[in-house]
């Protein structure tokens, strides 16, 4: 077993009277898929919003590459190689896909304070371009406008936006929300190829997918974990049977 | 893919300069030499409308308070010409600053200084954002303008006239035509500077600020960073409007920097069009030259111009280059 | 001493008049999430109306009467007719919009009453001046616009908190779907809630009337104040509108008066009162960049 890339120590936080965190812990090792699940309003947004950083904690650490990140803004965590793709898909809806791209290549090829070229001459970017297209099967819809892809399509971008720097650890906010049978299948395949090359949080709902993925699974129910551990061993728990009262946990 | 929205582009841009480029003798041919003025003056605010452009229709930030800069550039020219005029320095104390009359040197400082303090205000300001950022802008912008009120010694609320345009080297700036081209170059100027920002590195990025925010911030840019150097930028374009507005009145007062004229140039990249950089040109040419027409009928024109722009925003809002020009005009 | 109770005085009722005017703007940029630039010019018709009748009938009580409805009414109608179509809108259309409601409202009253300032006296019953502490004359005037602000403060917190209008328009605030789908008839309630504002608005204008000159433009000018208020106490919070009014009426008045003294300690007299005079304007602008500093949302912002 690797050691952890990302390593969330009791995490807490509250709304008011509503514990969303409480003392939530996570390890994720280096190059495995690891996925977040739990019933609904167990806290998987909150939890992730925290690792990203949209969200700070009331108590409890986050490390990440070895450093302490609880505290850094989303964006230095974006440049250290923590990615994110939404749930709602978050792109740059006039924009075409390639110039979508270009952004996410851009954040991690120097910085943009360059005022006089065009951005979409410059051959270092546009080669990452072409790469980050042809990762997640876009090549062909390069100068459309984001707003007019399709949903699933939309998610292919996204992710591939997400992997443009190259990130050390990509956290993934229910890529299958949504998604259609055709789409989800796309979906599993290209995760599948992901995971060769980048660490993976997934949360999320689905749970063939998340059975057929993941490596390691972590159960979240009322903000606190619950169980951590193999497929296998998760499906055995009688806990995690318990807080799921009835719903398929099957592969 | 369709060329013919580009092709209006174009065509319309090429009218468009080659009338202005040709005004001063079709102003001479028509026997109206307050043409030239009135121009000069339209193409100074055209130069600042462009200049709010690139924070508004760019960048996404509503300013309030942009005529400040405009009214500092203004100021710098005002005050250094008057101590250069009356041979006084301005300080003594650490040490002499004296006056200018060279709009080498008083422009450049009008720009800078201008730049200056849209630092200070935009690293307060842009820590907020929707309506707070608005009003933030506008108090700031107040405060400079009472602060200017206040100074008894450049004229308060009355301000102070020039005794005579800056010296230029090889242009005589007193000569309203020369002064009118001077102008034109000073807007073609930053109106290509603006384009190539809008299309680099940084304008992307900008764009990509205003578009959404916080995916830009997942994907590791400093979006406020970005953001201040925009700011930055704009303001550094509306004081150098402000020195030629100076010199074209050889006035300048604090009314320049109140907030209904920071209202006046957001009308202007509204009506012309937000996010093309020629729009708002389009847009001080329609407002300045429908006050100038509209008051020969009526002295009370704006009880028809306020109506006229609420309805604009309800039903029109891509401007009057939306319209020319069709199309997607989100390139600039 | 007395000076300087005296200013403290005159700070709480520039406080006052600018809770007035706040606390409706507030209410409609925290309900509504608009921000209307023209609420100035409510305040403005508050104050020719008011002035106009006063002239004409004589009475102040009078005037104040047809004012409050007057600005009331004028508010319902743009609510309606304008700022209705604004709700789902961008800011930015929102204040071009209110924008050009200001050029208009401006130059029409203008039209009408034509650009000589109008003034308003002090109606007689008031103008004497009354010792609240022994020695210390302060205008009954003033004293009677303190005791009105301090009276509609109190008729808000039992309106919000007590009456089921009130709980309509708190809960049609957290969550305009849900508030609907209980019954509320949100459309009437915001056209209501904004017709409070501009009557408050109007309010503060009428009785600013016999202080202030009665001009076109009056509005903008104390909408700058206001804003900054709204900054400092925070948006959508009445609390915060209070906090902001009173502390900006105290850092602008007591500024003005006292910072020529204050510098006078340490600098020539001309220095001095050039360079007070220009701080008095500016105090209340840097006091607002001081709490952006370490509370941007305000010093007592409303709850989510």
């Amino acid at each position: 077993m690797g050691e952890s890339l990302l390593s969330v120590k009791s995490l807490v936080k509250r709304f008011g009277a509503v514990q969303a965190s409480n003392n939530f812990s996570l390890e994720v090792a280096q190059g495995e898929l690891h996925a977040l699940i739990g019933p609904n309003g167990a806290g998987k947004t909150t939890a992730l919003n925290q690792l990203c950083g949209e969200l700070m904690p009331d108590a409890g650490r986050v490390f990440f590459d070895g450093r302490q990140i609880t505290r850094m803004p989303v964006y230095r965590r974006a440049q250290m190689g923590l990615a994110r793709s939404y749930q709602i898909t978050s792109v740059f809806e006039h924009l075409t896909v390639r110039e979508n791209l270009s952004l996410a290549v851009q954040a991690h090829k120097g910085h943009s304070f360059r005022f006089w070229k065009k951005a979409v001459d410059d051959p270092v970017i546009r080669r990452a371009v072409l790469q980050a297209m042809a990762r997640v099967g876009l090549e062909k819809r390069a100068n459309m406008q984001a707003a007019n892809l399709s949903h699933g399509e939309k998610r292919q971008m996204e992710v591939g936006m997400a992997l443009a720097g190259h990130p050390k650890m990509l956290l993934m906010d229910e890529p299958y929300a949504g998604m259609g049978p055709g789409g989800a299948v796309e979906l599993t395949k290209l995760i599948r190829k992901l995971k060769t090359e980048f660490t993976i949080l997934l949360v999320e709902h689905d749970m063939s997918a998340v059975f057929s993925l993941a490596d390691r699974i972590t159960v979240l129910v009322y903000g606190q974990t619950i169980a951590t551990g193999t497929p296998q061993e998760i499906r055995a728990n009688p806990e995690v049977r318990q807080a799921y009262l009835g719903d398929e946990v099957n592969g | 893919m369709d060329k013919s929205p580009v092709n209006r582009k174009i065509l319309s841009i090429a009218i468009g300069s080659a009338l202005l480029l040709a005004l001063p003798v079709l102003a001479g041919i028509a026997g109206e030499s307050y043409l030239v003025t009135l121009f000069s003056r339209i193409l100074i605010y055209a130069l600042a409308a462009v200049s709010l452009d690139l924070i508004l229709g760019f960048g996404g930030m509503v300013s309030l308070g942009h005529a400040a800069f405009f009214g500092i550039g203004a100021y710098v020219v005002g005050i250094l010409s008057f101590h250069g005029f009356e041979g006084t320095p301005i300080i003594a104390w650490p040490f002499a600053l004296g006056g200018h009359q060279s709009g080498l040197v008083l422009w450049p400082a009008a720009v800078l200084l201008a730049g200056a303090a849209a630092a200070v205000i935009g690293a307060l300001s842009l820590r907020t954002s929707g309506i707070h950022f608005i009003m933030i802008t506008l108090a700031f912008s107040q405060m400079l303008y009472y602060f200017f009120v206040s100074l008894e010694a450049y004229g308060g609320d009355d301000g102070i006239s020039l005794f005579s345009r800056n010296t230029f080297p090889g242009i005589d700036l007193g000569n309203d035509t020369q002064f009118y081209y001077l102008c034109l170059a000073a807007l073609a100027a930053f109106l290509f500077l603006s384009y190539r920002l809008v299309h680099s590195r940084f304008g992307m990025v900008i764009r990509g600020c205003k578009e959404n925010e916080r995916r830009m911030k997942s994907l590791g840019f400093s979006t406020f960073r970005y953001r201040l150097v925009c700011f930055i930028i704009a303001a550094a374009g509306a004081g150098l409007a402000g020195a030629l507005i100076a010199n074209q009145t050889e006035y300048v007062s604090p009314g320049l920097m109140h907030w209904t004229r920071s209202g006046e140039i957001l009308v202007m990249v509204l009506l012309g069009g937000m996010g093309t950089l020629f729009g708002p040109v389009l847009g001080a040419i329609t407002l300045l030259l429908l006050e100038e027409f509209l008051s020969i009928y009526t002295e009370h024109w704006m009880v028809y111009l306020g109506p006229f722009l609420v309805l604009m925003v309800l039903f029109a809002k891509r401007g009057i280059y939306g319209l020319i020009a069709g199309g997607n005009n989100n390139h600039g | 001493m007395l000076l300087f109770i005296e200013q403290l005085l005159n700070g709480l009722q520039l406080g006052i008049m600018l809770f007035l005017m706040s606390a409706g703007l507030t209410l409609v940029f925290g309900i509504m999430q608009v921000i209307n630039l023209a609420h100035g010019s409510f305040y403005m018709i508050g104050a020719y109306v008011g002035a106009t009748v006063t002239a004409r009938t004589g009475s102040f009580i009078l005037g104040i009467l047809t004012a409050l409805p007057a600005a009331a009414l004028a508010g319902m109608a743009v609510e309606v007719l304008v700022l209705r179509r604004l709700y789902k809108k961008e800011h930015l259309d929102q204040v071009l919009a209110t924008f050009g409601l200001i050029m208009f409202f401006n130059e029409l009253t203008q039209i009408i009453w034509g650009r000589q300032p109008l003034y308003m006296d002090v109606p007689r019953w008031l103008s004497g001046s009354i010792e609240l502490i022994p020695g210390i004359p302060y205008p009954s005037y003033r004293i009677a616009v303190i005791c009105v602000g301090i009276m509609v403060g109190v008729l808000l917190y039992l309106l919000f908190t007590h009456t089921r209008i009130g709980m309509q328009i708190r809960a049609g605030a957290s969550n305009r779907e849900m508030a609907g789908a209980l019954g509320v008839n949100i459309r009437l309630l915001y056209t209501l809630v904004f017709g409070l504002g501009t009557l408050l608005a109007g309010l503060a204008g009428v009785m600013a009337g016999p202080i202030l000159a009665v001009e076109a433009g009056m509005g903008e000018n104390i909408l700058i104040f206001t804003f900054v208020v709204i900054v400092i106490g925070g948006i959508g919070s009445i609390r915060g509108a209070l906090a902001g009014a009173l502390l900006v009426g105290m850092v602008d008045t007591l500024g003005r008066a006292f910072l020529p003294t204050l510098f006078r300690l340490f600098l020539s007299a001309a220095y001095a009162d050039g360079v007070a005079a220009s701080l008095a304007s500016m105090s209340v602008y840097i006091l607002m960049a001081g709490v952006l500093v370490y509370r941007p949302r305000g010093l007592l912002p409303a709850h989510g």
